[in-house]
């Protein structure tokens, strides 16, 4: 509540003044209740797992399994390429919906609301199913082949997820794009610059700075929608984790494991994001915010410098 | 000598709201056109129409007596194709009451991005014009910051190195100075009295009426969408016949 604790005080208190003040801070005894019931229902929680019928030991053994880095493999490789469908399908939707011409906006709105409309699962389990009303696929001279042969688990996992993720990734774009001031269109255009110039190199560039948080959001819900992918019998992280599970008689032990893979490969993505966005800040605060480098190194310095200034309330 | 901007029956709406009621006002070679009045009288969106950021309704407007957004054969008016509208815009430079520098770019990358991109003038020429020019604007040492570690006066003299690096024929002042603090005015003030004195053809849409007494060649008053008054700036301020210059006149000097 209040500061007056605090040794070093804040700049406006005035120079040169009267004596500093010595008050008695306020003492929050809720703090210290509900501080320690946390932490008592904490290691309660912590207590049970330990002592459930959980073989933890199994994680360790299984966690760099081939069958289990290959999982990864297919996870990151999904989760990527269908990223990239969606938002090169995301920034063309956005841009058709936000045209003039009213056929291809209207195309980009039905699109979306059908994609968004619709749940990621059944759309996966129909484009799987889809041979029901494509018995071949025919591309002229280039491709022909009997659907359920054409349409693999990949290809399936991929479509699915891609073409869904690009109606979200519409909107989010199309977001970005509405929030850049319409001055830069106009400055823009008054240096004489034409419409898809100011497109590229004035109003994404700034709009990249409201459409990357979202995308990063995306990206790491893709990470984790591709566990549903094992309905279409496509073998990655959560599948290989729960055949494992099956053959070793360990199948909660390998679910851990796979929610651990799955935490890390987020955290991962998370820091690319960090510096993604760091580096699309630029120009538009007076100084970026500090990389967890410069935090650490900045908290020690503060650090040391307290212990040395205050030790006395410390 | 050909008029530089020649207005006939210029009219412009948006929806129902009439805002040019027939603007008929010519501006020659090298002067210094000052275009005053109260807000809402159609000044700013007057100058906004030279160089097409407005369509006109009616009438016609001509730039260095080429016909503004249209093209004509025989009798008939056909809509010029974005990408002539934006040939056209090149010689035009324009500068907004809200500065709209780009700020992902440095000053310096605001400055040569239109020659590069536009003109497709070498990075290096670029470069060192725009140097001069943000010499030229007192901003020299300004060239790697972005706009947000600018002054509202030094963004705006950046806006004017900006749109000077297209080596426009005429500038289009939209309120130069009305988003500024009063000690910035006059660091503006004095780059655009340096312009004037150069030549440039200049249209100012200000409420300075210091500015337009010094520094203008001719005074147009405009109010609910139709020129009042016009004339010479100092006859004009000092001596206004109409008496809705008069009431405008005597709320703002």
């Amino acid at each position: 509540m209040t500061d007056i604790d605090k040794k070093d005080g804040p700049a406006d208190t005035p120079p040169a003044g009267p004596e500093a003040i010595k008050a008695i801070p306020v003492r929050h005894y809720g703090r210290y209740v509900s501080a320690v019931v946390a932490l008592a229902l904490l290691a309660a929680v912590v207590y049970a797992f330990s002592q459930g019928k959980i073989n933890w030991g199994a994680i360790p053994d299984y966690f760099f399994d081939d069958r289990i880095l290959d999982g990864v493999g297919r996870t990151l490789l999904l989760t990527i390429l269908s990223m990239a469908i969606g938002i090169v399908g995301g920034v063309l939707l956005a841009v058709m919906r936000l045209s003039k011409n009213p056929v291809t906006s209207s195309i980009a709105w039905f699109y979306i609301w059908f994609f968004r409309g619709t749940p990621v699962l059944v759309q996966l389990i129909v484009w799987f199913n889809l041979g029901l009303v494509f018995e071949y696929i025919n591309l002229g001279p280039f491709y022909k082949n009997e659907w359920s042969d054409f349409m693999t688990p990949f290809l399936t996992a991929l479509l699915g997820l891609g073409l869904n993720e690009a109606a979200y990734m519409a909107e989010i774009c199309r977001a970005g794009l509405l929030a850049v001031d319409e001055g830069q269109t106009e400055a823009s255009h008054a240096l004489g610059m034409s419409h898809v110039k100011t497109l590229r190199r004035i109003v994404i560039p700034q709009a990249m700075r409201v459409i990357v948080p979202p995308t990063g959001n995306e990206v790491i819900n893709m990470l984790k929608t591709t566990s549903l992918v094992s309905v279409v019998q496509y073998p990655e992280l959560f599948r290989a984790a729960q055949d494992i599970g099956q053959t070793s008689g360990a199948p909660a032990e390998m679910l851990f494991l796979a929610a651990a893979w799955y935490l890390l490969l987020t955290s991962v993505f998370s820091i690319g994001q960090y510096y993604l966005e760091r580096y699309y800040a630029r120009g538009s605060s007076r100084s970026l915010p500090a990389t967890p480098f410069q935090k650490i190194k900045a908290n020690l310095l503060s650090l040391s410098n307290r212990s040395a200034s205050t030790g006395g309330t410390a | 000598m050909t008029a530089m901007v020649k207005a006939e029956g210029v009219h412009k709406s948006f929806g129902p709201v009439e805002v040019l009621k027939g603007i008929d006002l010519e501006v020659k070679q090298g002067e210094v056109f000052c275009l005053i009045g109260p807000s809402g009288s159609g000044k700013s969106t007057f100058l906004r129409c030279i160089n097409h950021l407005e369509k006109i309704n009616a009438g016609r407007l001509y730039v260095d007596g080429e016909l503004v957004g249209y093209r004509q054969k025989g009798d008939k008016l056909y809509e010029l194709k974005d990408s002539e509208v934006a040939l056209k815009r090149r010689d035009i430079g324009m500068v907004f009451q809200r500065f709209n520098l780009f700020p992902h770019m440095t000053a310096l990358e605001n400055v040569i991005e239109a020659p590069i991109q536009v003109k497709g003038v070498a990075k290096g020429q670029a470069r060192e014009r725009a140097r001069e020019l943000l010499d030229r604007v007192g901003l020299a040492d300004k060239a790697g910051n972005y706009p947000s570690q600018l002054s509202g006066g030094q963004q705006q003299r950046v806006a004017i190195a900006r749109a000077l690096a297209m080596d426009p024929k005429l500038m289009l002042f939209d309120e130069p100075t009305s988003a500024l603090d009063p000690e910035l005015v006059g660091d503006v003030l004095d780059v655009m009295r340096d312009l004037a004195e150069s030549g440039m053809t200049m249209v100012v849409v200000t409420h300075e009426m210091g500015f337009a007494r010094e520094v203008g060649d001719s005074l147009v008053f405009m109010d609910g969408g139709v020129v009042v008054e016009s004339g010479d700036p100092r006859e004009v301020l000092t001596n206004p016949q109409h008496e809705r210059t008069q009431a405008f006149l005597s709320k703002v000097l």
